[in-house]
């Protein structure tokens, strides 16, 4: 079967600058062609493109859960595009400004359809260095976007200062260290920062293993005009936060799937995004799986190498997460 | 597996690309594509006709003696079998998501939420359903339009001050269908389920069981019997009784390891045109189980089957994949 379209998921809270970020990609020189799903028409003027136009519409599944939501007129929208297929190479979605991301990311996983037709690559986020510190106390669906993102554009950082920058890098370290970070003006990035990632791809998790896992680390080597090194300012945020595990050896597969499988079940709603690579007793093969809510895909990956450590980490990223429940869990599965 | 095989009076068509829809306009066959051309076949010749140029026929139904297309350009066109096209409507900057057509020329159309509806004499009516159209399907008799959408269906009428009446239903609903007697009114659904009223008195019907969403559905000449898509068979409920399919066990036939993405019941006998997504088709008769090979893809690939239509007479069968690949069976 032909490869899977590549869709990358924009989000951002209102005035951050997705808009910017949408018409530098549509923009640089590299031969590509996109369908681009927007919500208003207008700010896009580039002719080669396709743009649809989207609402929105949010379904919910059946099953009665607050959180098990897609978006309808997606499923409807990427029927249409296969329809022109060979005609453009990867689909870019923007999201409104207050939307969360979730049953746009959900979509690419819950129906059978897109899921055969096309594959999420990332989730990028787009802040406003100068307001974001205030929407995340005022605006739960700015904390969401930061908190689901693979890649954070952490734009117009030449309108704070230092003091302001760090701190406000701080706010997203402890929301979602998970996420690869660039300082922008204008959403300067070279296309690979946010095109082609692979961030729900198991295979490609593992490709990009030295980022994968390892929070990144704000406060190193930040030195301020006068050269004294700042301490990090340890921001604990009250709703969102992310919880890091690991097991210096082996789990048993027959105990944590089931356990990883009933946690989300039961805790779905409070989880924002999951992941890990757990070694299992007796399997040469590494386990990968990433999940969003109550969603989740797992698979064996590559051979663990000789002389790697068989570890097994997971990250949960979430709302209000049960730490001590987590921990005590995933800690019972060690084999 | 089918022994006996119709595979030589097949005569094949490179489409070129994404078989939207096909019809035959009296002799013409005639095939809608996805990069917004339209393929006939006068005389045995290929001729392409561009209706909606650097656009995609995302819809496409046959209303009397015209096609009528829909594309992503937002424009719903109508051509007859000599190739002259006429626009119907247009709306800027939306897509056509759905189609209707009725042998009485009538012509319906849903973008987003709005749907309009044109009769035969040209008068255009709208109506804004609760939520974004995915299917459409006039009833048999009377005009009445019925309308999927989230949470149900609606039966509008556009000529009439009579309210439209609301089928509700929780979930997404995407294609409609109405039963050739009026009875009844049935729905696919995004979670893998058909859904069923009995019009009368909106009796709920649920018909479910499916691996994947049910995205073709046909009826029999007989209107007793609906043909679906979404298993590795064709699934076929018995709408013979006043309580439709409920509490009787369906039929299947063409039953492969593939799934079945398009079936298409003859119009006169007990037959159904079964195409799946690795390109096979099949016919299966509903009686005996018996199949005939129509087609076998040189190569194993996913290339499902996305249009199969009748001419009126049965005598010749269209197809189509989302590949491009297109055909005619003329049956001996
Ligand atoms: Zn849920």
């Amino acid at each position: 079967m032909a490869e899977k379209i590549p869709v990358t998921v924009l989000t951002g809270y209102l005035g951050a600058g997705k808009t910017t970020l949408l018409n530098r990609i549509l923009s640089e020189p590299h031969g590509k062609k996109f369908a681009v799903i927007v919500n208003e028409f207008g700010e896009i003027g580039i002719d080669n493109d396709l743009v649809v136009g989207a609402d929105e519409e949010i379904f919910e599944m059946n099953n009665g859960c607050i959180c098990c939501t897609v978006r309808g007129d997606l499923i409807r929208i990427i029927e249409g595009l296969m329809k022109r297929k060979g005609k453009f190479d990867a689909i870019i979605v923007e999201t409104t400004g207050l939307a969360d991301p979730a049953p746009v990311a959900q979509t690419f996983f819950v129906d059978a359809d897109v899921a055969a037709a096309v594959r999420l690559d990332a989730v990028v986020t787009v802040a406003d260095a100068k307001w974001l510190s205030q929407c995340l106390k005022d605006a739960p669906e700015a904390k969401n976007q930061i908190a689901f993102a693979d890649v954070i554009l952490l734009n117009k950082t030449d309108l704070v200062g230092s003091e302001e920058l760090h701190e406000v890098k701080a706010r997203i370290g402890a929301i979602n260290p998970y996420a690869k970070l660039h300082e922008t003006i204008n959403c300067g990035v070279p296309l690979d920062a946010v095109l082609g990632r692979g961030a729900f791809n198991l295979d490609r998790i593992l490709e990009i293993e030295p980022e994968f896992l390892e929070a990144e680390e704000y406060e190193h080597d930040h030195h301020d005009h006068d050269g004294h090194k700042h301490g990090l300012k340890h921001f604990h945020d009250e709703e969102v936060q992310s919880i890091a595990l690991t097991i210096d050896g082996d789990v048993d597969s027959q105990k944590f799937l089931p356990w990883l499988n009933q946690y989300v079940q039961t805790e779905g709603p409070s989880i924002l995004r999951a992941k890990g690579i757990v070694a299992f007793k007796n399997e040469p093969k590494r386990f990968a799986f990433q999940g969003v809510h109550m969603i989740l895909e797992g698979d064996l990956q590559r051979d663990w190498k000789p002389g790697e450590p068989r570890r097994s980490r997971i990250v949960f990223i979430g709302r209000k997460l049960k730490e001590g429940d987590i921990r005590r869990g995933f800690l019972a599965c060690a084999a | 597996m089918a022994e006996n095989s119709l595979a030589a009076n097949v005569k094949p068509i490179a489409a070129g690309a994404h078989v939207t829809a096909a019809a035959f306009l009296g002799d013409v066959p005639l095939f809608a594509l996805g990069d917004g051309t339209a393929l006939l076949l006068d005389a045995g010749n290929e001729k392409r006709i561009v209706l909606h140029p650097d656009a995609a026929i995302l819809v496409a139904a046959r209303a009397d003696k015209r096609l009528i297309t829909g594309g992503d350009d937002g424009r719903i066109l109508a051509m007859n079998a000599g190739g002259s096209v006429e626009e119907i409507f247009h709306t800027d900057g939306a897509w056509i998501d759905a189609l209707a057509g009725r042998d009485d020329g009538s012509i319906a159309w849903s973008s987003g939420r709005e749907v309009g509806a044109r009769d035969p004499q040209g008068a255009i009516k709208h109506f804004s359903a609760p939520s974004s159209v995915r299917g459409l399907a006039y009833t048999p008799k009377g005009y009445r339009l019925a309308v999927a959408h989230y949470n149900g269906a609606t039966l509008w009428f556009p000529n009439a001050a009579a309210p439209p009446e609301v089928f509700a239903w929780k979930g997404a609903h995407l294609d409609v269908t109405v039963s050739p007697d009026g009875r009844f009114l049935v729905t696919s659904m995004q979670e893998n389920a058909l859904h069923g009223w009995r019009i009368a008195d909106q009796q709920d019907m649920r018909m479910s069981g499916y691996p994947a969403k049910t995205r073709s559905f046909s009826w029999s000449g007989d209107g007793h019997w609906l043909a679906t898509s979404g298993a590795e068979a064709c699934i076929v409920w018995s709408f013979k009784d006043k309580d439709g399919p409920m509490k009787k066990a369906p039929r299947e036939c063409g039953a492969r390891r593939a799934r079945v993405s398009r079936v298409a019941f003859h119009p006169k006998a007990l037959v159904i045109a079964v195409g799946y997504e690795d390109g096979w088709i099949l016919l299966c008769r509903l009686t005996d189980g018996a199949e005939i090979l129509v087609r076998k893809p040189q190569s194993e690939a996913h290339d499902p089957v996305s249009t199969l239509v009748w001419a009126d007479d049965g005598r010749r069968l269209l197809f189509g994949t989302v590949e491009g690949n297109a055909g005619v069976l003329a049956m001996p």
